[in-house]
Protein backbone atom coordinates (compact mmCIF):
# COMPACT_ATOMS: atom_id res chain seq x y z
CA UNK A 1 0.00 0.00 0.00
CA UNK A 2 1.24 3.15 -1.22
CA UNK A 3 -0.47 5.83 1.04
CA UNK A 4 1.10 6.45 4.10
CA UNK A 5 0.10 7.48 7.65
CA UNK A 6 1.96 11.07 7.04
CA UNK A 7 -0.44 11.30 3.33
CA UNK A 8 -3.34 10.64 4.92
CA UNK A 9 -2.76 13.20 7.79
CA UNK A 10 -3.31 15.49 4.67
CA UNK A 11 -6.81 17.61 4.67
CA UNK A 12 -9.06 15.68 2.95
CA UNK A 13 -10.05 18.23 0.38
CA UNK A 14 -6.86 18.56 -0.49
CA UNK A 15 -6.02 14.70 -0.55
CA UNK A 16 -9.27 14.51 -2.89
CA UNK A 17 -11.71 16.27 -4.47
CA UNK A 18 -15.09 16.33 -2.95
CA UNK A 19 -16.08 19.23 -3.98
CA UNK A 20 -17.50 17.84 -7.14
CA UNK A 21 -18.67 14.57 -5.06
CA UNK A 22 -21.09 17.63 -3.54
CA UNK A 23 -22.20 19.26 -6.07
CA UNK A 24 -23.30 15.82 -8.12
CA UNK A 25 -24.40 14.39 -4.55
CA UNK A 26 -27.13 17.71 -4.07
CA UNK A 27 -28.22 17.57 -7.89
CA UNK A 28 -28.66 13.75 -7.71
CA UNK A 29 -31.70 15.08 -4.89
CA UNK A 30 -33.15 17.75 -6.95
CA UNK A 31 -33.50 16.17 -9.94
CA UNK A 32 -34.83 12.90 -8.05
CA UNK A 33 -37.58 15.28 -6.28
CA UNK A 34 -38.47 17.23 -9.79
CA UNK A 35 -37.91 14.08 -12.02
CA UNK A 36 -40.09 11.93 -9.60
CA UNK A 37 -42.84 15.00 -9.37
CA UNK A 38 -43.37 14.82 -13.15
CA UNK A 39 -43.76 10.99 -13.00
CA UNK A 40 -46.54 11.26 -10.51
CA UNK A 41 -47.88 13.84 -12.43
CA UNK A 42 -48.01 12.46 -15.66
CA UNK A 43 -49.51 8.70 -13.93
CA UNK A 44 -52.43 10.70 -12.22
CA UNK A 45 -53.27 12.37 -15.85
CA UNK A 46 -53.58 9.28 -16.72
CA UNK A 47 -55.74 8.22 -13.81
CA UNK A 48 -56.99 12.00 -14.31
CA UNK A 49 -57.33 13.15 -17.38
CA UNK A 50 -58.32 16.48 -16.72
CA UNK A 51 -55.11 17.43 -15.33
CA UNK A 52 -54.17 17.89 -18.77
CA UNK A 53 -55.82 21.28 -18.36
CA UNK A 54 -56.32 21.36 -22.14
CA UNK A 55 -52.53 22.63 -22.20
CA UNK A 56 -49.98 21.13 -24.73
CA UNK A 57 -47.24 21.69 -22.92
CA UNK A 58 -48.00 19.77 -19.81
CA UNK A 59 -49.37 16.61 -21.87
CA UNK A 60 -48.09 13.20 -21.31
CA UNK A 61 -46.90 12.83 -24.36
CA UNK A 62 -44.42 15.60 -23.35
CA UNK A 63 -43.77 15.09 -20.02
CA UNK A 64 -42.90 11.73 -20.16
CA UNK A 65 -39.61 12.18 -21.93
CA UNK A 66 -38.85 15.09 -19.49
CA UNK A 67 -39.95 12.37 -16.45
CA UNK A 68 -37.49 9.97 -18.05
CA UNK A 69 -34.50 12.23 -18.81
CA UNK A 70 -34.84 13.89 -15.26
CA UNK A 71 -34.83 10.62 -13.06
CA UNK A 72 -32.61 8.39 -15.20
CA UNK A 73 -30.05 11.38 -16.41
CA UNK A 74 -30.58 13.75 -13.43
CA UNK A 75 -31.36 11.56 -10.73
CA UNK A 76 -29.72 8.38 -12.06
CA UNK A 77 -26.62 9.93 -14.12
CA UNK A 78 -25.89 12.58 -11.20
CA UNK A 79 -25.97 9.90 -8.79
CA UNK A 80 -23.32 7.79 -10.52
CA UNK A 81 -20.97 10.86 -11.10
CA UNK A 82 -20.39 11.77 -7.74
CA UNK A 83 -20.63 7.83 -6.11
CA UNK A 84 -17.83 7.16 -9.41
CA UNK A 85 -15.80 10.38 -8.71
CA UNK A 86 -15.78 9.17 -4.83
CA UNK A 87 -14.73 5.20 -5.68
CA UNK A 88 -12.48 5.92 -7.78
CA UNK A 89 -10.56 8.56 -5.58
CA UNK A 90 -10.72 6.27 -2.48
CA UNK A 91 -9.89 3.19 -3.90
CA UNK A 92 -7.38 4.75 -6.00
CA UNK A 93 -5.99 7.16 -3.12
CA UNK A 94 -5.76 9.71 -5.71
CA UNK A 95 -7.14 13.03 -6.29
CA UNK A 96 -9.12 13.48 -9.61
CA UNK A 97 -7.08 13.94 -12.48
CA UNK A 98 -8.74 17.35 -13.21
CA UNK A 99 -10.58 19.40 -11.24
CA UNK A 100 -11.29 21.61 -14.11
CA UNK A 101 -12.27 18.91 -16.49
CA UNK A 102 -14.69 17.24 -13.61
CA UNK A 103 -16.45 20.99 -13.20
CA UNK A 104 -16.99 20.81 -16.73
CA UNK A 105 -18.38 17.54 -16.14
CA UNK A 106 -20.73 18.76 -13.82
CA UNK A 107 -22.06 21.66 -15.78
CA UNK A 108 -22.50 20.56 -19.14
CA UNK A 109 -24.47 17.66 -17.63
CA UNK A 110 -26.89 19.65 -15.59
CA UNK A 111 -27.20 21.92 -18.91
CA UNK A 112 -27.91 18.73 -21.14
CA UNK A 113 -30.77 17.72 -18.85
CA UNK A 114 -31.93 21.51 -18.15
CA UNK A 115 -31.84 21.76 -22.11
CA UNK A 116 -33.32 18.52 -22.86
CA UNK A 117 -36.19 19.15 -20.60
CA UNK A 118 -37.04 22.65 -22.00
CA UNK A 119 -36.87 21.26 -25.66
CA UNK A 120 -39.00 18.51 -24.48
CA UNK A 121 -41.82 20.54 -23.00
CA UNK A 122 -41.73 22.84 -26.34
CA UNK A 123 -42.35 19.98 -28.61
CA UNK A 124 -38.55 19.12 -29.42
CA UNK A 125 -38.15 15.28 -29.59
CA UNK A 126 -36.17 12.90 -32.36
CA UNK A 127 -38.55 10.01 -31.17
CA UNK A 128 -35.74 7.68 -29.72
CA UNK A 129 -36.87 6.40 -25.81
CA UNK A 130 -34.29 7.53 -23.68
CA UNK A 131 -32.69 9.70 -26.47
CA UNK A 132 -35.31 12.30 -26.86
CA UNK A 133 -32.45 14.88 -26.69
CA UNK A 134 -31.84 16.45 -30.27
CA UNK A 135 -29.06 16.65 -32.05
CA UNK A 136 -27.10 19.79 -30.63
CA UNK A 137 -27.97 17.97 -26.87
CA UNK A 138 -26.37 15.10 -28.07
CA UNK A 139 -23.04 16.98 -29.07
CA UNK A 140 -22.90 18.56 -25.52
CA UNK A 141 -23.73 15.06 -24.14
CA UNK A 142 -20.62 13.10 -26.11
CA UNK A 143 -18.19 16.20 -25.06
CA UNK A 144 -19.09 15.98 -21.71
CA UNK A 145 -18.84 12.41 -21.81
CA UNK A 146 -15.68 12.53 -23.48
CA UNK A 147 -14.22 14.74 -20.36
CA UNK A 148 -15.98 12.08 -17.68
CA UNK A 149 -13.87 9.28 -19.33
CA UNK A 150 -10.99 11.43 -19.44
CA UNK A 151 -10.94 12.21 -15.20
CA UNK A 152 -11.50 8.48 -14.55
CA UNK A 153 -9.10 7.18 -16.56
CA UNK A 154 -6.51 9.71 -15.68
CA UNK A 155 -7.51 8.98 -12.17
CA UNK A 156 -6.82 5.32 -12.28
CA UNK A 157 -3.69 6.06 -13.91
CA UNK A 158 -2.22 7.73 -11.33
CA UNK A 159 -3.58 5.65 -7.82
CA UNK A 160 -1.20 4.85 -5.54
CA UNK A 161 -3.18 1.20 -5.16
CA UNK A 162 -1.62 -1.25 -7.48
CA UNK A 163 -4.91 -3.23 -7.88
CA UNK A 164 -8.32 -1.44 -9.54
CA UNK A 165 -10.72 -2.40 -7.36
CA UNK A 166 -13.89 -4.34 -9.14
CA UNK A 167 -16.08 -1.19 -8.68
CA UNK A 168 -13.98 0.64 -10.76
CA UNK A 169 -14.67 -2.16 -13.68
CA UNK A 170 -18.10 -1.89 -13.57
CA UNK A 171 -18.18 2.12 -14.00
CA UNK A 172 -15.35 2.23 -16.42
CA UNK A 173 -17.46 -0.48 -18.66
CA UNK A 174 -20.37 2.12 -17.85
CA UNK A 175 -19.01 4.49 -19.13
CA UNK A 176 -17.31 3.18 -22.66
CA UNK A 177 -20.81 1.35 -23.71
CA UNK A 178 -22.49 4.56 -23.05
CA UNK A 179 -20.76 6.21 -25.28
CA UNK A 180 -20.71 3.88 -27.75
CA UNK A 181 -24.41 3.77 -27.45
CA UNK A 182 -25.04 7.31 -27.17
CA UNK A 183 -22.63 7.64 -30.84
CA UNK A 184 -24.39 4.94 -32.56
CA UNK A 185 -27.91 5.60 -31.65
CA UNK A 186 -27.78 9.36 -32.49
CA UNK A 187 -26.33 9.33 -35.77
CA UNK A 188 -28.45 11.67 -37.45
CA UNK A 189 -28.52 13.96 -40.19
CA UNK A 190 -30.02 17.78 -39.41
CA UNK A 191 -32.01 19.38 -42.04
CA UNK A 192 -30.24 22.65 -41.61
CA UNK A 193 -27.43 23.78 -38.86
CA UNK A 194 -29.52 26.29 -37.31
CA UNK A 195 -32.46 23.51 -37.32
CA UNK A 196 -33.41 21.31 -34.18
CA UNK A 197 -34.52 18.63 -36.46
CA UNK A 198 -32.46 15.84 -37.91
CA UNK A 199 -33.42 12.34 -39.26
CA UNK A 200 -31.50 9.05 -38.33
CA UNK A 201 -29.39 8.02 -40.26
CA UNK A 202 -30.82 4.23 -39.83
CA UNK A 203 -34.26 3.10 -41.20
CA UNK A 204 -36.90 0.87 -40.89
CA UNK A 205 -36.22 -2.06 -39.21
CA UNK A 206 -32.39 -1.53 -39.01
CA UNK A 207 -33.75 1.97 -36.99
CA UNK A 208 -35.95 0.37 -34.64
CA UNK A 209 -32.85 -2.18 -33.61
CA UNK A 210 -30.42 0.62 -33.73
CA UNK A 211 -32.83 2.24 -31.05
CA UNK A 212 -33.40 -1.09 -28.72
CA UNK A 213 -29.83 -2.03 -28.95
CA UNK A 214 -29.39 1.78 -27.46
CA UNK A 215 -32.77 1.45 -25.12
CA UNK A 216 -31.65 -1.96 -23.73
CA UNK A 217 -27.94 -1.27 -23.22
CA UNK A 218 -29.01 1.60 -21.56
CA UNK A 219 -30.55 0.01 -19.03
CA UNK A 220 -27.81 -2.83 -19.13
CA UNK A 221 -24.64 -0.41 -18.57
CA UNK A 222 -26.67 2.72 -17.09
CA UNK A 223 -29.11 1.92 -14.95
CA UNK A 224 -27.76 -1.82 -14.11
CA UNK A 225 -23.97 -2.04 -14.57
CA UNK A 226 -22.58 1.33 -12.63
CA UNK A 227 -25.00 0.65 -9.96
CA UNK A 228 -23.66 -2.63 -9.44
CA UNK A 229 -20.18 -0.48 -9.26
CA UNK A 230 -21.91 1.38 -6.33
CA UNK A 231 -22.95 -1.86 -4.90
CA UNK A 232 -19.97 -3.50 -4.90
CA UNK A 233 -17.81 -0.05 -2.76
CA UNK A 234 -21.00 0.81 -0.90
CA UNK A 235 -22.76 -2.25 0.51
CA UNK A 236 -19.21 -3.50 2.09
CA UNK A 237 -18.63 -0.26 3.36
CA UNK A 238 -21.74 -0.06 4.89
CA UNK A 239 -21.60 -3.29 6.65
CA UNK A 240 -18.26 -2.77 7.20
CA UNK A 241 -16.99 -6.31 5.82
CA UNK A 242 -15.76 -7.36 2.42
CA UNK A 243 -17.77 -8.35 -0.26
CA UNK A 244 -18.55 -12.20 0.11
CA UNK A 245 -16.46 -13.45 -3.18
CA UNK A 246 -14.17 -11.08 -4.93
CA UNK A 247 -13.60 -13.86 -7.60
CA UNK A 248 -17.29 -14.54 -8.14
CA UNK A 249 -17.22 -10.55 -8.89
CA UNK A 250 -15.14 -11.02 -11.76
CA UNK A 251 -16.90 -13.77 -13.21
CA UNK A 252 -20.25 -11.27 -12.59
CA UNK A 253 -18.61 -8.59 -14.27
CA UNK A 254 -17.48 -10.59 -17.45
CA UNK A 255 -20.73 -12.33 -17.82
CA UNK A 256 -22.79 -9.59 -17.54
CA UNK A 257 -20.46 -7.40 -19.67
CA UNK A 258 -20.58 -10.36 -22.87
CA UNK A 259 -24.25 -10.99 -22.31
CA UNK A 260 -25.94 -7.61 -22.32
CA UNK A 261 -25.51 -6.44 -25.78
CA UNK A 262 -27.33 -9.13 -27.93
CA UNK A 263 -30.52 -8.92 -25.58
CA UNK A 264 -31.65 -5.96 -27.24
CA UNK A 265 -34.02 -6.99 -29.82
CA UNK A 266 -36.41 -8.73 -27.47
CA UNK A 267 -38.19 -5.46 -27.16
CA UNK A 268 -39.49 -6.19 -30.81
CA UNK A 269 -41.06 -9.43 -30.61
CA UNK A 270 -43.28 -10.25 -32.72
CA UNK A 271 -42.45 -7.01 -35.28
CA UNK A 272 -40.59 -7.32 -38.54
CA UNK A 273 -37.25 -7.78 -37.55
CA UNK A 274 -35.79 -10.75 -38.29
CA UNK A 275 -36.88 -14.36 -36.14
CA UNK A 276 -33.13 -15.16 -35.62
CA UNK A 277 -32.52 -11.89 -33.80
CA UNK A 278 -35.60 -12.41 -31.79
CA UNK A 279 -34.14 -15.96 -30.98
CA UNK A 280 -30.70 -14.69 -30.36
CA UNK A 281 -32.14 -11.95 -27.95
CA UNK A 282 -34.48 -13.87 -25.96
CA UNK A 283 -31.41 -16.60 -25.85
CA UNK A 284 -28.91 -14.14 -24.52
CA UNK A 285 -31.28 -12.67 -22.21
CA UNK A 286 -32.13 -16.08 -20.33
CA UNK A 287 -28.78 -16.61 -20.08
CA UNK A 288 -27.89 -13.19 -18.50
CA UNK A 289 -29.80 -14.28 -15.50
CA UNK A 290 -26.98 -16.67 -14.42
CA UNK A 291 -24.61 -13.71 -13.51
CA UNK A 292 -27.41 -11.25 -12.40
CA UNK A 293 -28.43 -13.88 -9.70
CA UNK A 294 -24.47 -14.37 -8.83
CA UNK A 295 -23.72 -10.50 -8.38
CA UNK A 296 -26.79 -10.37 -5.99
CA UNK A 297 -26.02 -13.35 -4.56
CA UNK A 298 -22.39 -12.21 -4.15
CA UNK A 299 -24.09 -8.43 -2.54
CA UNK A 300 -26.42 -9.99 -0.02
CA UNK A 301 -23.87 -13.12 1.41
CA UNK A 302 -21.68 -9.41 1.81
CA UNK A 303 -23.66 -9.30 5.56
CA UNK A 304 -23.79 -13.16 6.12
CA UNK A 305 -23.03 -12.82 9.87
CA UNK A 306 -24.19 -9.84 10.29
CA UNK A 307 -27.63 -10.05 9.69
CA UNK A 308 -28.83 -8.01 12.93
CA UNK A 309 -27.71 -4.83 10.59
CA UNK A 310 -31.31 -5.37 8.38
CA UNK A 311 -32.89 -4.97 12.11
CA UNK A 312 -30.55 -1.70 13.20
CA UNK A 313 -29.52 -0.11 10.02
CA UNK A 314 -31.89 1.65 8.03
CA UNK A 315 -29.25 2.61 5.44
CA UNK A 316 -28.61 -1.43 4.85
CA UNK A 317 -32.02 -1.95 4.25
CA UNK A 318 -31.84 -0.03 1.40
CA UNK A 319 -28.98 -1.28 -0.26
CA UNK A 320 -30.16 -5.04 0.38
CA UNK A 321 -34.22 -4.45 -0.30
CA UNK A 322 -32.55 -3.12 -3.72
CA UNK A 323 -30.50 -6.00 -4.37
CA UNK A 324 -33.52 -8.25 -3.27
CA UNK A 325 -35.18 -5.76 -6.26
CA UNK A 326 -32.74 -6.81 -8.76
CA UNK A 327 -32.55 -10.12 -8.06
CA UNK A 328 -36.63 -9.91 -8.51
CA UNK A 329 -36.44 -7.63 -11.85
CA UNK A 330 -33.77 -9.93 -13.79
CA UNK A 331 -35.70 -12.94 -13.02
CA UNK A 332 -38.85 -10.80 -14.40
CA UNK A 333 -36.90 -9.26 -17.36
CA UNK A 334 -36.13 -12.48 -18.77
CA UNK A 335 -39.28 -14.32 -18.41
CA UNK A 336 -41.01 -11.25 -19.88
CA UNK A 337 -38.10 -11.96 -22.99
CA UNK A 338 -39.26 -15.11 -24.29
CA UNK A 339 -41.77 -14.67 -27.03
CA UNK A 340 -44.51 -16.51 -25.50
CA UNK A 341 -44.75 -14.73 -22.60
CA UNK A 342 -43.75 -11.18 -24.74
CA UNK A 343 -46.68 -11.95 -26.71
CA UNK A 344 -49.14 -11.40 -23.83
CA UNK A 345 -46.83 -8.97 -21.60
CA UNK A 346 -45.73 -7.03 -24.84
CA UNK A 347 -47.39 -2.94 -25.22
CA UNK A 348 -49.13 -3.75 -21.86
CA UNK A 349 -48.44 -2.11 -18.29
CA UNK A 350 -46.80 -5.22 -17.02
CA UNK A 351 -43.73 -3.65 -19.15
CA UNK A 352 -43.83 -0.54 -17.20
CA UNK A 353 -44.18 -2.58 -13.86
CA UNK A 354 -41.09 -4.37 -14.65
CA UNK A 355 -39.19 -0.87 -15.56
CA UNK A 356 -40.21 0.23 -12.28
CA UNK A 357 -39.45 -2.26 -10.23
CA UNK A 358 -36.38 -2.10 -11.83
CA UNK A 359 -35.61 1.72 -11.37
CA UNK A 360 -37.39 2.28 -8.48
CA UNK A 361 -36.42 -1.27 -6.62
CA UNK A 362 -32.97 -1.56 -7.54
CA UNK A 363 -31.91 2.11 -9.33
CA UNK A 364 -33.30 4.30 -6.37
CA UNK A 365 -32.75 2.45 -3.71
CA UNK A 366 -29.29 1.64 -4.31
CA UNK A 367 -28.74 5.36 -4.57
CA UNK A 368 -30.74 6.57 -1.53
CA UNK A 369 -28.68 3.87 0.59
CA UNK A 370 -25.39 4.82 -1.21
CA UNK A 371 -26.09 8.30 -0.63
CA UNK A 372 -26.61 8.49 2.59
CA UNK A 373 -23.91 6.38 3.48
CA UNK A 374 -21.86 9.55 1.75
CA UNK A 375 -23.64 12.82 2.94
CA UNK A 376 -22.10 12.36 6.27
CA UNK A 377 -18.43 11.69 5.09
CA UNK A 378 -19.14 14.63 2.77
CA UNK A 379 -19.89 17.01 5.20
CA UNK A 380 -18.82 15.57 8.58
CA UNK A 381 -21.81 14.94 10.54
CA UNK A 382 -24.18 12.40 11.26
CA UNK A 383 -27.69 12.34 9.19
CA UNK A 384 -30.17 14.82 10.65
CA UNK A 385 -32.01 11.95 11.38
CA UNK A 386 -32.21 8.12 11.32
CA UNK A 387 -35.67 8.06 12.29
CA UNK A 388 -36.60 9.70 8.72
CA UNK A 389 -33.99 7.36 6.87
CA UNK A 390 -36.30 4.62 8.45
CA UNK A 391 -39.58 6.74 7.66
CA UNK A 392 -37.63 7.19 3.97
CA UNK A 393 -37.10 3.25 3.39
CA UNK A 394 -40.87 2.33 4.52
CA UNK A 395 -42.46 4.83 2.42
CA UNK A 396 -40.48 3.73 -0.66
CA UNK A 397 -40.75 0.16 -0.05
CA UNK A 398 -44.88 0.44 0.33
CA UNK A 399 -44.70 2.90 -2.65
CA UNK A 400 -42.68 0.31 -5.08
CA UNK A 401 -45.21 -2.63 -4.07
CA UNK A 402 -48.62 -0.55 -4.77
CA UNK A 403 -46.06 0.46 -8.20
CA UNK A 404 -45.81 -2.64 -9.31
CA UNK A 405 -48.80 -4.66 -7.93
CA UNK A 406 -51.26 -2.31 -9.93
CA UNK A 407 -48.89 -2.70 -12.62
CA UNK A 408 -48.93 -6.23 -13.24
CA UNK A 409 -52.72 -6.54 -12.22
CA UNK A 410 -53.47 -4.20 -14.87
CA UNK A 411 -50.81 -5.44 -17.91
CA UNK A 412 -51.56 -9.09 -17.35
CA UNK A 413 -55.42 -7.94 -17.66
CA UNK A 414 -54.62 -6.24 -20.41
CA UNK A 415 -52.84 -8.58 -22.48
CA UNK A 416 -55.68 -11.03 -21.63
CA UNK A 417 -58.41 -8.55 -22.76
CA UNK A 418 -56.92 -7.90 -25.84
CA UNK A 419 -56.61 -11.75 -27.02
CA UNK A 420 -59.82 -12.96 -26.15
CA UNK A 421 -61.77 -13.63 -28.66
CA UNK A 422 -66.19 -14.77 -28.48
CA UNK A 423 -67.49 -17.55 -29.91
CA UNK A 424 -67.79 -16.09 -33.30
CA UNK A 425 -64.05 -15.39 -33.39
CA UNK A 426 -64.44 -11.73 -33.21
CA UNK A 427 -62.50 -9.55 -30.44
CA UNK A 428 -64.36 -9.86 -27.22
CA UNK A 429 -63.57 -6.81 -25.81
CA UNK A 430 -62.59 -3.12 -27.41
CA UNK A 431 -59.68 -1.29 -26.70
CA UNK A 432 -61.70 1.56 -24.99
CA UNK A 433 -63.01 -1.17 -22.81
CA UNK A 434 -59.47 -2.59 -21.93
CA UNK A 435 -58.59 1.05 -21.01
CA UNK A 436 -61.73 1.45 -19.02
CA UNK A 437 -60.85 -1.79 -16.88
CA UNK A 438 -57.16 -0.26 -16.27
CA UNK A 439 -58.62 3.04 -14.68
CA UNK A 440 -58.28 1.57 -10.78
CA UNK A 441 -55.01 0.57 -11.20
CA UNK A 442 -53.60 3.67 -12.58
CA UNK A 443 -55.53 5.55 -9.80
CA UNK A 444 -53.49 2.47 -7.59
CA UNK A 445 -50.26 3.28 -9.16
CA UNK A 446 -50.74 7.34 -8.73
CA UNK A 447 -50.84 6.58 -5.10
CA UNK A 448 -47.50 4.28 -5.18
CA UNK A 449 -45.95 7.24 -6.73
CA UNK A 450 -46.94 9.23 -4.41
CA UNK A 451 -45.64 6.93 -1.53
CA UNK A 452 -42.37 6.97 -3.35
CA UNK A 453 -42.24 11.07 -4.10
CA UNK A 454 -42.99 11.77 -0.48
CA UNK A 455 -39.98 9.51 0.68
CA UNK A 456 -37.67 11.58 -1.49
CA UNK A 457 -38.28 14.38 -0.36
CA UNK A 458 -38.13 13.69 2.84
CA UNK A 459 -34.56 12.61 2.05
CA UNK A 460 -34.08 15.89 0.41
CA UNK A 461 -35.21 17.07 4.08
CA UNK A 462 -32.78 15.42 6.04
CA UNK A 463 -29.94 16.18 3.89
CA UNK A 464 -30.84 19.60 3.19
CA UNK A 465 -30.68 19.78 7.11
CA UNK A 466 -27.29 17.43 7.80
CA UNK A 467 -25.82 19.68 5.60
CA UNK A 468 -26.53 23.04 7.23
CA UNK A 469 -25.07 21.81 10.43
CA UNK A 470 -22.06 19.84 8.66
CA UNK A 471 -18.87 21.92 7.13
CA UNK A 472 -16.40 21.09 4.43
CA UNK A 473 -13.24 23.11 5.49
CA UNK A 474 -11.95 20.41 8.32
CA UNK A 475 -10.52 16.68 8.02
CA UNK A 476 -13.18 14.29 7.12
CA UNK A 477 -10.97 11.20 8.35
CA UNK A 478 -13.13 11.01 12.34
CA UNK A 479 -16.27 10.07 10.46
CA UNK A 480 -15.21 6.55 9.40
CA UNK A 481 -12.24 6.09 12.16
CA UNK A 482 -13.58 6.68 15.14
CA UNK A 483 -17.38 5.51 14.32
CA UNK A 484 -19.40 8.13 16.79
CA UNK A 485 -19.75 10.58 14.46
CA UNK A 486 -21.04 7.73 11.70
CA UNK A 487 -25.00 7.61 11.42
CA UNK A 488 -25.26 4.19 12.68
CA UNK A 489 -23.86 5.60 16.07
CA UNK A 490 -25.68 8.97 15.97
CA UNK B 1 -7.80 -14.25 -50.01
CA UNK B 2 -10.98 -13.34 -51.10
CA UNK B 3 -12.27 -16.43 -50.68
CA UNK B 4 -11.57 -16.20 -47.35
CA UNK B 5 -13.02 -12.59 -46.99
CA UNK B 6 -16.29 -13.51 -48.16
CA UNK B 7 -16.41 -16.15 -45.58
CA UNK B 8 -16.58 -13.63 -42.97
CA UNK B 9 -19.50 -12.03 -44.87
CA UNK B 10 -21.74 -15.17 -44.31
CA UNK B 11 -23.39 -14.71 -41.03
CA UNK B 12 -24.10 -18.51 -40.86
CA UNK B 13 -20.03 -18.06 -40.50
CA UNK B 14 -19.62 -15.80 -38.33
CA UNK B 15 -22.25 -16.38 -35.69
CA UNK B 16 -21.06 -19.59 -34.68
CA UNK B 17 -17.33 -18.28 -34.64
CA UNK B 18 -18.12 -16.02 -32.95
CA UNK B 19 -19.98 -17.78 -30.31
CA UNK B 20 -16.42 -19.86 -30.76
CA UNK B 21 -14.50 -17.02 -29.54
CA UNK B 22 -16.39 -15.81 -26.65
CA UNK B 23 -17.16 -18.75 -25.31
CA UNK B 24 -13.08 -19.93 -25.10
CA UNK B 25 -12.30 -16.33 -23.69
CA UNK B 26 -15.03 -16.91 -21.13
CA UNK B 27 -13.93 -20.21 -19.92
CA UNK B 28 -10.11 -18.60 -20.27
CA UNK B 29 -11.20 -16.41 -17.34
CA UNK B 30 -12.99 -18.79 -15.49
CA UNK B 31 -9.83 -20.88 -15.42
CA UNK B 32 -8.06 -18.15 -14.72
CA UNK B 33 -10.11 -16.92 -11.59
CA UNK B 34 -10.39 -20.31 -10.45
CA UNK B 35 -7.66 -22.17 -11.84
CA UNK B 36 -5.07 -21.64 -8.80
CA UNK B 37 -5.06 -21.78 -5.19
CA UNK B 38 -2.29 -18.93 -5.23
CA UNK B 39 -4.15 -16.43 -7.81
CA UNK B 40 -7.28 -17.12 -5.72
CA UNK B 41 -5.91 -15.89 -2.29
CA UNK B 42 -4.21 -12.66 -4.57
CA UNK B 43 -7.40 -12.12 -5.84
CA UNK B 44 -9.61 -12.36 -2.87
CA UNK B 45 -7.45 -10.08 -0.93
CA UNK B 46 -8.35 -7.55 -3.35
CA UNK B 47 -11.88 -7.29 -1.65
CA UNK B 48 -10.42 -5.33 1.07
CA UNK B 49 -9.77 -2.59 -0.65
CA UNK B 50 -12.34 -0.28 0.13
CA UNK B 51 -11.95 -1.24 3.70
CA UNK B 52 -8.23 -0.13 4.00
CA UNK B 53 -8.60 3.45 2.93
CA UNK B 54 -10.19 3.66 6.31
CA UNK B 55 -7.51 2.05 8.17
CA UNK B 56 -5.21 4.14 6.59
CA UNK B 57 -6.99 7.22 7.74
CA UNK B 58 -7.24 6.55 11.14
CA UNK B 59 -3.75 5.78 11.23
CA UNK B 60 -2.93 9.04 9.84
CA UNK B 61 -5.20 10.93 12.33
Amino acid sequence: MAATGTAAAVNVNEQYNYDIVRKFTIMTLVWGAIGMFVGVYIASELAWPWLNFDNPYITFGRLRPVHTGAVIFGFGGSALFATSYYVVQRTSQARLFSDGLANFTFWGWQAAIVFAALGNVLGHSQGREYAEMEWPIDLLILFVWVAYLTVFVGTLMKRKQPHIYVANWFYLAFILATALLHVFNNLAVPIDLFSMKSYSLFSGVQDAMTQWWYGHNAVGFFLTAAFLGMMYYFVPKQAGRPVYSYRLSVIHFWAIIFLYMWAGSHHLHWTAIPDWTSTLAATFSIMLLLPSWGGMINGILTLSGAWDKLRTDPIMRFLIVALSFYGMSTFEGPMMSLKDVNALSHYTDWTVGHVHSGALGWVAMVSFGSLYHLVPRLWNTPMHSIKLINVHFWLATIGILLYITAMWISGIMQGLMWRAFDDFGNLQYSFVESVAAAHPFYIMRAVGGAFFLSGMLLMCYNVFKTIRKGSVGVEAVGIEGEGKLSPNAA
Amino acid sequence: MTELLLWFTNFENTKPLALLIFFTVFCGILFYVYGSKKRSKRLESYKNIPLEDDDIEVKGK
